[in-house]
């Protein structure tokens, strides 16, 4: 069983998101998909400081797969986890903790309350 | 709807994760690919490879048919295999396969899963003329892969046969694990390494046994993932991700398996000669990634502005800790330390072509 904590919410791409509050928001990858993409080898990070929902906001490497990491919503890049880059595995270990990728801000918290819920999360993935 | 080998259940029952995979629903990994992976490469791991197809030869024509269909040389003594391509009259490969001399007149093909059937009809449409009989037995066998530098300390608790004699490549009808068995010293990963052919109802019994006799080892159960990362590292290509109907032998370095030096006849001869004599205009290589990034399979390679190949299996080698690829590029660019850089989603990552296999400490013998 995949770990989905009740306080997140998530993205049908697999992202979980935290409010920090202040109109700021921390992301990472859901503990289903790091299991899904075993372990990661590589992050890379945006290279863009404003983003749309929808943006490729990044990419993760696993041995064998690669898959891109999405912006759940309109907004603009605060800060990413930089220890990752020494450290990609960290996602693996601590997908809700050590292993979070990124914080956004944004001025519409409209797209964070569409977020589907922990229960929601557990239902798409088949859990 | 997928077929299931007759370890499906034992997977299950390991917590493999288990995907489609041509045709059948087989163990993508167990825990992890880099564990499963490092277990092969130090110790030992045991593989589900009974996918795989098996088509049995018998009859006065059993060589002279393979000469024919094959473009390796059947002339192997009884008890030693070898490893072959079978191609298409334009040179393009059907599948690549080992090919174990049985006994006299006899011989067991083994080819990819993802083309039993595509290689069934093949054989079957040139048989005329040769006295021979074909048997498709793809589905009646099992075949449990051990693999590892401790793999002969494994499988030795498990037969009577002497391992000491079988050479790489070499083979004998034994039991294993107290089933009838074709115990072959043959295998994907680089490493020294058994693959025991058994009856599917007694795969069960000996994966057991395997896994018991291999526990003061560190044995791992090996899924699809890591056979892929460890064939890739020693350089092995794969049918349908590196070669297929589009790539000769001669475009993919595996001219030491065209018999051209023997005046017997084959399917494709024509086309292989004169590639091997005017020089293809591609080659398969190897490439380490020396930037940042990890291209896959299709990622586009470039000299400057100019596409110059592409890539046709791409991971992380673990044991080595950098990005390496198979890929295919054009004559000129295929020599080592060649520079190219491919290009992975928008982005150049400098690759380097360099001599293969990439990974050189494998316990093959």
């Amino acid at each position: 069983m995949a770990s989905i904590p009740e306080e997140l919410h998530y993205t049908e791409t697999h992202e979980w998101v935290k409010s920090l509050g202040g109109g700021e928001y921390m992301m990472g990858l859901t503990d289903y998909a790091q299991d899904q993409m075993g372990e990661i080898v590589m992050v890379e990070f945006p290279a863009l400081e404003e983003f749309a929902a929808g943006d490729v906001f990044g990419s993760l490497e696993a041995v064998k797969t690669a898959e891109d990491f999405y912006a759940p919503f309109d907004g603009k890049i605060v800060r990413v986890n930089e220890t990752l880059e020494d450290e990609p595995a960290l996602i693996n270990e601590d997908a809700y903790g050590k292993g979070w990728l990124i914080v956004v801000s944004t001025d519409d918290s409209s797209g964070f309350d569409k977020l589907k819920t922990a229960a929601e999360y557990a239902t798409f993935i088949g859990e | 709807m997928d077929k299931k080998t007759s370890l499906h259940d034992i997977h299950v029952a390991l917590g493999g994760r288990m995907e489609s995979f041509a045709g059948y629903i087989m163990p993508i990994k167990y825990s992890s690919v880099k564990e499963e992976h490092n277990a092969v490469r130090n110790n030992v791991g045991v593989f589900d490879l009974s996918h795989m197809g098996e088509f049995r030869v018998k009859g006065p024509d059993a060589g002279r048919f393979l000469d024919f269909i094959l473009t390796n040389d059947s002339d192997v003594p009884p008890g030693k295999a070898f490893y072959s391509t079978m191609c298409y009259p334009d040179g393009g490969i059907v599948d690549d396969l080992i090919v174990y001399h049985i006994g006299t007149n006899e011989y067991l093909m083994v080819v990819n899963a993802s083309n039993i059937e595509k290689d069934w009809a093949w054989v079957n449409s040139h048989t005329a003329g040769y006295s021979i009989e074909l048997t498709n037995e793809s589905d009646e066998t099992a075949l449990v892969a051990i693999q590892g530098p401790d793999a002969q300390k494994v499988a030795a608790k498990l037969t009577d046969a002497d391992l000491d004699e079988i050479d790489y490549y070499a083979h004998v009808m034994g039991t294993f694990a107290g089933k009838i068995a074709l115990i072959a010293r043959t295998g994907y990963t680089g490493e020294d390494g058994f693959e025991i052919y058994i009856k599917s109802e007694d795969a069960p019994d000996v994966w057991a046994a395997v896994m018991e006799a291999g526990d003061e080892f560190g044995i791992k159960p090996v899924g699809l993932g890591a056979r892929d990362t460890l064939r890739l590292e020693v350089g092995y290509v794969l049918y349908g991700s590196d070669i297929d109907h589009t790539t000769t032998p001669i475009e993919a370095k595996l001219g030491w398996v065209v018999k051209l030096k023997t005046d017997k006849d084959f399917i494709g001869r024509e086309v292989m000669s004169r590639q091997k004599r005017d020089k293809p205009a591609r080659y398969i290589v190897g490439l380490k990634v020396t930037g940042k990034g990890f291209p896959r399979h299709g990622a586009e390679l470039y000299d400057g502005d100019r596409k110059v190949g592409i890539v046709t299996s791409g991971s992380l080698a673990p044991a080595l800790g950098h990005g390496v690829c198979l890929a295919i590029v054009e004559r000129g660019f295929h020599k080592s330390g060649t520079d190219l850089e491919a290009e992975v989603r928008g982005r150049r990552v400098p690759v380097s072509t360099v001599k293969l296999p990439f990974y050189k400490d494998g316990s093959r013998k």
